[in-house]
């Protein structure tokens, strides 16, 4: 080794530039790629015959996706009004009630079943969710119901663990001086320390809402895939990550290119979500 | 009629006592049936036997294998790109807009759904690239989504160095290379280690990005270029299929298992980690 030093330093420095500009790369190679194969269809077809279109017919010149973007949004509120209520009152138990020692057990234990790949929800949705769906409420069981009920479920570690983040952040004196005051614990919860943790909860239901318009293989196991909007919720309905799933083994033409223009409005809605929840966490910073 | 806050925060806490209660019940339930009804399918023939007839029949080797390699090969990738990039964010930089732009890309890449890792791989591996579907495309696409997970845990890992040691290390006239080889990595090693099991159980479980770059073939994948299939990609066929309940519930067990065991040591280690600095 006769190189000096800071020669050596150098390297290192260009080298961890290079690995850190990696990321930016790939993000870059993502969207140009799904961009590149995805435009061209909504310049030849039209945005509006694409977004708003109801027809799904891709080797007969059709490709309105309208009724996957609503469905797309309809399991995602469904996912979020049975896990952004629970996941938040799980999360109060946790920050407020709960005594260290079951804290300690359970925060882990519930961060642990976020690993549980989505397969396996989609398959447990198919053997017990969809045949009560069908048993009691009719239909074919692969509905709107079922799938946001799995979603639901899907969801909860995300809302629970971020919102716990937000509570616990929120000082130990703004509970004191609410107790102080006379205040009952559930008051002192309702009125000061969740208005304070209110964009950090808000955060999680938002990154609840991305976890559950992304997810793919549990959703077309149970979703049922029919390619209208959904007018009960025991209809079946095909989301906008069911669709790319569902034919991209085989599509080719222009076929591939709608799957990618699905790609493309999903990846857009992502986009925003994100965009969101981080806005939404940053204030939460500043205050 | 105003009633009582003490009664109402009784109430509440009664009700929130039992939504929490109901929620572990539920994690607890799901992981309870995949282990009552996959334990008497599982045994070491399963484990070590090759399917057979789709899956209808046999075990669950080649997909293990298929698991194994996927998961090594995306850590070797990952790891010291994801190190790397951690390394950079706080050792060589001061907080600027290169440093933004990079922690957006890292978030941003991090809140990208499965799917579209899988439509990307697809069309740049599978398709631009030629390798077809195989096990080099399912590593390279499982490397970019993994890499949000290793950079972000390295990080905090590194942030929780004190700065004690990095003073020491400087005032020994150590370089700052050296400094960070031979005293930030090791003692954030821990943390480090923590984000790369979370990243294994992620690869481990994936399956919309795997089933379009690596294919699903059942053979035992013998090289790079050959395409093969995970334990969660075989047990998503065999579910939707309806090719074999049994063999269905026992894959899941495997795959259930062995995620919360990576992911259990993962925790272990980070708890260690924090009881040593707090």
């Amino acid at each position: 080794m006769t190189k000096k030093p800071f020669t050596k330093e150098n390297v290192v420095k260009w080298v961890l530039t290079a690995f850190a500009l990696s990321s930016l790369l790939f993000l870059f190679l993502i969207f140009a790629f799904i961009l590149v194969e995805g435009l061209p269809l909504f310049l030849k077809i039209g945005l509006k015959k694409i977004i708003f279109g109801f027809k799904w017919a891709p080797t007969k010149g059709y490709f309105g996706i309208f009724p996957m973007i609503v469905s797309s949004f309809l399991v995602t509120f469904g996912a979020l009004i049975i896990g952004a209520p629970l996941g938040l009152s799980c999360a109060i138990y946790l920050s407020e009630y709960s005594g260290k020692k079951l804290k300690m057990f359970l925060k882990p234990a519930l961060e642990l079943l976020a690993g549980i790949p989505s397969v396996v929800y989609g398959f447990l949705g198919v053997i017990y969710i969809v045949p009560l769906v069908r048993e009691y409420l009719g239909g074919s069981g692969f509905s709107l119901l079922a799938t946001s009920i799995i979603l639901g479920v899907m969801i909860l570690p995300t809302v629970i663990s971020i919102s716990f983040d937000a509570l616990v952040s929120v000082p130990r004196t703004y509970r004191e001086g609410s107790f102080a005051m006379g205040a009952t614990k559930w008051q002192t919860i309702y009125r000061v320390v969740i208005p304070s943790a209110k964009s950090g909860i808000l955060a999680s239901f938002i990154l609840g809402m991305g976890r559950a318009i992304g997810e793919t293989m549990a959703v077309i196991m149970i979703a049922g895939n029919a390619l209208k909007i959904p007018v009960s919720i025991l209809d079946p309905l095909r989301t906008l990550t069911g669709n790319i799933a569902l034919e991209l083994a085989y599509a080719t033409g222009d076929h591939r290119q709608g799957l990618f223009s699905t790609g493309v409005v999903l990846l857009v809605i992502i986009m925003i979500l994100n965009y969101i929840a981080n806005f939404g966490i940053k204030r939460k910073v500043l205050k | 009629m105003r009633i009582n806050p003490r009664v109402i925060d009784t109430a509440v806490k009664i009700g929130l006592n039992g939504q929490a209660f109901f929620t572990v019940a539920i994690l607890v339930v799901i992981v309870a049936v995949i282990f009552v009804k996959g334990c008497p399918y599982v045994n070491l023939g399963f484990l070590f036997s090759s399917p057979e007839d789709m899956g209808r029949h046999g075990g669950i080797f080649s997909a293990i294998i298929g698991t194994a390699f996927l998961c090594f090969l995306s850590i070797v990738f990952a790891t010291p790109l994801g190190v790397g990039t951690a390394i950079f964010l706080t050792e060589y930089t001061k907080e600027s807009i290169f440093t933004k732009m990079i922690r957006f890309g890292v978030e941003s890449l991090a809140g990208i759904p499965s799917i579209l890792y899988g439509l990307f791989g697809f069309i740049f591996f599978v398709i631009k690239l030629k390798m077809g579907w195989s096990v080099l495309a399912g590593v390279l696409t499982m490397t970019i989504m993994i890499l949000p997970t290793i950079i972000r845990t390295s990080e905090e890992a590194i942030k929780a160095v004190p700065r004690n040691l990095r003073i020491v290390s400087y005032s020994l006239s150590a370089t700052r290379w050296e400094t960070v080889t031979k005293v930030v990595i090791p003692s954030a090693a821990p943390g480090i280690l923590t984000g790369i099991m979370l990243s294994v159980g992620r690869a481990v479980g994936e399956t919309a990005a795997v089933i379009f770059t690596m294919g699903s073939s059942l053979r035992v994948p013998t090289s790079l270029m050959d395409s093969g299939r995970t334990m969660a990609v075989h047990f998503y066929i065999l579910a939707r299929e309806g090719i074999s309940m049994e063999n269905a519930y026992a894959t899941a067990l495997v795959l259930v298992l062995s995620i919360l065991f990576i992911n259990v040591i993962a925790y272990y280690i980070m708890n260690r980690v924090i009881s040593r600095y707090s």
